[in-house]
């Protein structure tokens, strides 16, 4: 028996600490956009006065703003690029290894080793890149020159101390390597079972299921991987700022003394002693940095979330 | 090829035993050894611990690859290829790792004394006296008070957005709010230190501003992400049984979030947090932007400027004296120093996580 009291909808009391926590939270939900959105308003509020001023007045008294940019914008990309290109054969390698190669129970143990490679502060790997891996690296560095001298990438002359891009890109590499074996693993871990038995019982040997199953269902996660790795290279200011040797050029080198600086190394160097309109200007290469970043990040967030939809594994 | 020898077993036929690659392996790396003793033994230079086994790694491949494309055939010497290969990154990842933590552990132990943990810098020049070699302690002050001040921000504004999250949030805004969390996690330290002077250089009209707070602001900038993420985790993992059975007893949905679903998940809040303090005490950008670096003792998160451990690593390796190794020495004593608190942070991390977390029957 129903009577009507019971089908009309009850309506719960509203409590005023209800709608108090209630909205806290709401408005500490809010407040994190608004930081964002904080962000943006006054790093361009602080760089408005660079993008105004005679360029003549700019620390390098360059023809254009543009022109002071350029080096840094390129020397970030192309250090972010090639410490990419170093650390992803090898994070996926560390990956696959860590979910279809190792046994099961230290599988956890090797993911928590290389966690702790991203628990190192990264003034402690600059500390160590410039102490240890520049001098280490720099015999060789003089033997690529010596006899691949005529490949642009190793031109002559070489760098006495090491101290090149391509130092600061291995270190880079290291540094991302944990976040990009994460992702990696994740997306690996998910590929449907089914998929992979049924590639072993047509006879597939290990590395021809990974070839036809779990890449391929990975790429997309690998591709975003990647993308939160250069995020994450093209912002490292501590370990740029302490090993490179910068100059303001712009070229492909990868042995050589003048190495193209990149943004956030170049704020890290400048910041403390500049003043006036360079500071303005220092804030101006951090802001395009900061839209850098954003747009990479975001594009890795959309392909992850994209694969989460149908992965049918959250 | 013709079978001669009869019956042949055709699971274990063309198979290498299960012993090869590991001999192989350690045959390669004890040859690499030996190659590189008498190498050193004959330049009298020192032993190259890290290309015998990197060298020997790679031999290892190749000498694999080969027995198993004779015995074997190709398909099968492919696979072993991409076996090694993949074992081949895991020892690369493990060299820098290795190399470095030997070299802060040895480095740092010279100056891990105790005057280093209760002197300043201020007036030591050099390597100072014999009485007063110079310390770190007003970077160990610093670092624990922009730290603290981030954290006492960062840990009410996330949980509190988590909290949004998982339990009110639904549409468009926690849609936008999860999405550029995400995305803030990615913001560059520098540009966090950056906005932070932007801010406060506006606010106070003073071009060269330089104090700790502002260090803590762009430190919660990096640290709400982390602990957000972290929280709304945890928080999803608290059964929905827990919170129908409280709401069927009449209790309110804030007090039930707050008697039942955090007391469910705090050790995976703490653990969540403990992590995002490991992740920002390290941080050497903005406080280089924003709290500035000093020789002297600053307990004012409000006034001048103030040191921090990674700067101090950062400072005494940038501005030596001249006489260059008692700096790099204090360097490599803050680095460890700041090393074993990351480490001392995610071993209680991890301990709080086993320890206090519910058992959910699974």
């Amino acid at each position: 028996m129903t009577s009507p009291a019971a089908s009309a909808p009850v309506k719960t009391r509203s409590r005023p600490a209800d709608r108090v926590f209630a909205s806290s939270a709401l408005a500490a939900g809010i407040l994190i956009l608004t930081a964002l959105g904080a962000v943006a308003v006054f790093l361009i509020a602080q760089s408005l006065p660079a993008f105004l001023v005679d360029p003549a007045e700019l620390p390098t008294a360059p023809t254009s703003f543009w022109e002071y940019v350029a080096p840094l914008a390129f020397g970030t990309v192309w250090a972010a690029a090639l410490a990419l290109l170093m650390a992803l054969p090898v994070s996926i390698g560390i990956a696959l290894f860590i979910s279809h190669y190792s046994p099961r129970r230290i599988a956890q143990t090797l993911g928590y080793i290389v966690d702790l490679l991203a628990a190192v502060p990264s003034v402690v790997f600059g500390l160590w890149g410039i102490t240890v891996l520049a001098p280490f690296v720099q015999p060789f560095y003089a033997w690529l020159v010596a006899n691949l001298g005529w490949i642009p990438l190793f031109a002559p002359p070489v760098s006495g101390t090491g101290r090149t891009i391509l130092t600061v890109a291995i270190v880079l590499a290291v540094m991302i390597l944990p976040i990009i074996t994460a992702v990696c693993r994740e997306v690996f871990l998910q590929t449907p079972v089914l998929h992979e038995e049924a590639a072993l019982a047509l006879g597939a040997t290990r590395w021809e299921m990974i070839q036809t199953a779990v890449i391929p269902f990975g790429m997309p996660g690998i591709i975003s991987a990647s993308m939160l790795g250069l995020g994450r290279a093209l912002g490292e200011t501590m370990v740029v700022a302490m090993v490179l040797s910068p100059a303001l050029v712009i070229n492909f080198v990868l042995t050589g003394s003048a190495n193209p600086p990149t943004i956030a190394g170049n704020i890290a160097l400048n910041f403390p002693e500049a003043h006036g309109v360079g500071v303005n200007a220092l804030i101006a290469t951090g802001l395009i940095l900061f839209v850098i970043t954003l747009l990479v990040n975001s594009a890795a967030r959309v392909l992850i979330n994209r694969r989460k939809a149908f992965s049918g594994a959250n | 090829m013709t079978v001669t020898t009869g019956i042949v077993n055709s699971l274990t036929s063309a198979r290498l035993p299960k012993w090869v690659p590991w001999a192989l392996l350690a045959g390669s790396w004890a040859v690499l050894a030996v190659v590189y003793g008498i190498l050193a033994a004959g330049s009298g230079g020192d032993y190259n611990i890290v290309a015998v086994i990197f060298l020997g790694t790679v031999l290892f491949d190749v000498l694999l690859v080969t027995t198993s494309y004779l015995v074997e055939g190709s398909r099968k010497a492919r696979d072993r290829l991409v076996t090694s290969l993949v074992a081949t990154a895991f020892v690369i990842a493990m060299l820098p790792l290795v190399s470095l933590v030997f070299t802060v552990v040895v480095d740092g132990w010279k100056r891990f004394d105790i005057a280093f943990f209760t002197q300043s810098m201020r007036n030591i020049v050099g390597a100072g006296t014999e009485q007063f070699p110079g310390g770190a302690l007003h970077a160990i002050v610093g670092t624990l008070e922009i730290t603290g001040m981030a954290t006492l921000i960062s840990v009410p504004v996330g949980l509190l957005a988590a909290i949004y999250l998982v339990e009110y949030g639904r549409g468009h805004l926690s849609r936008a709010i999860t999405f550029f969390v995400d995305v803030m996690t990615g913001i560059p330290s520098i540009v966090a230190g950056l906005f932070a002077f932007a801010l406060f250089a506006l606010v106070f009209n003073d071009p060269g501003i330089r104090f700790g707070f502002g260090g803590a602001i762009a430190l919660t900038l990096l640290m709400v992400p982390t602990v957000v993420r972290s929280s709304e985790e945890m928080l999803k993992l608290v059964p929905n049984e827990l919170r129908e059975a409280s709401f069927a007893l009449g209790v309110p949905k804030w007090l039930t979030i707050v008697k039942v679903v955090i007391p469910t998940s705090i050790a995976g809040i703490t653990t969540g947090v403990t992590l995002a303090i490991a992740r920002v005490i390290g941080e050497t950008a903005p406080l280089l932007i924003i709290a500035g670096f000093t020789s002297s003792m600053n307990y004012d998160l409000f006034s001048g400027r103030m040191m921090a451990l990674p700067l101090f690593v950062y400072t005494q390796y940038a501005n030596p004296g001249t006489d260059v190794q008692p700096y790099l020495d204090r360097a490599w004593a803050a680095a460890l120093t700041l090393i074993l608190i990351v480490m001392l942070l995610n071993l209680v991390a991890r301990l709080v996580a086993r320890i206090f977390s519910p058992k959910l029957g699974r």
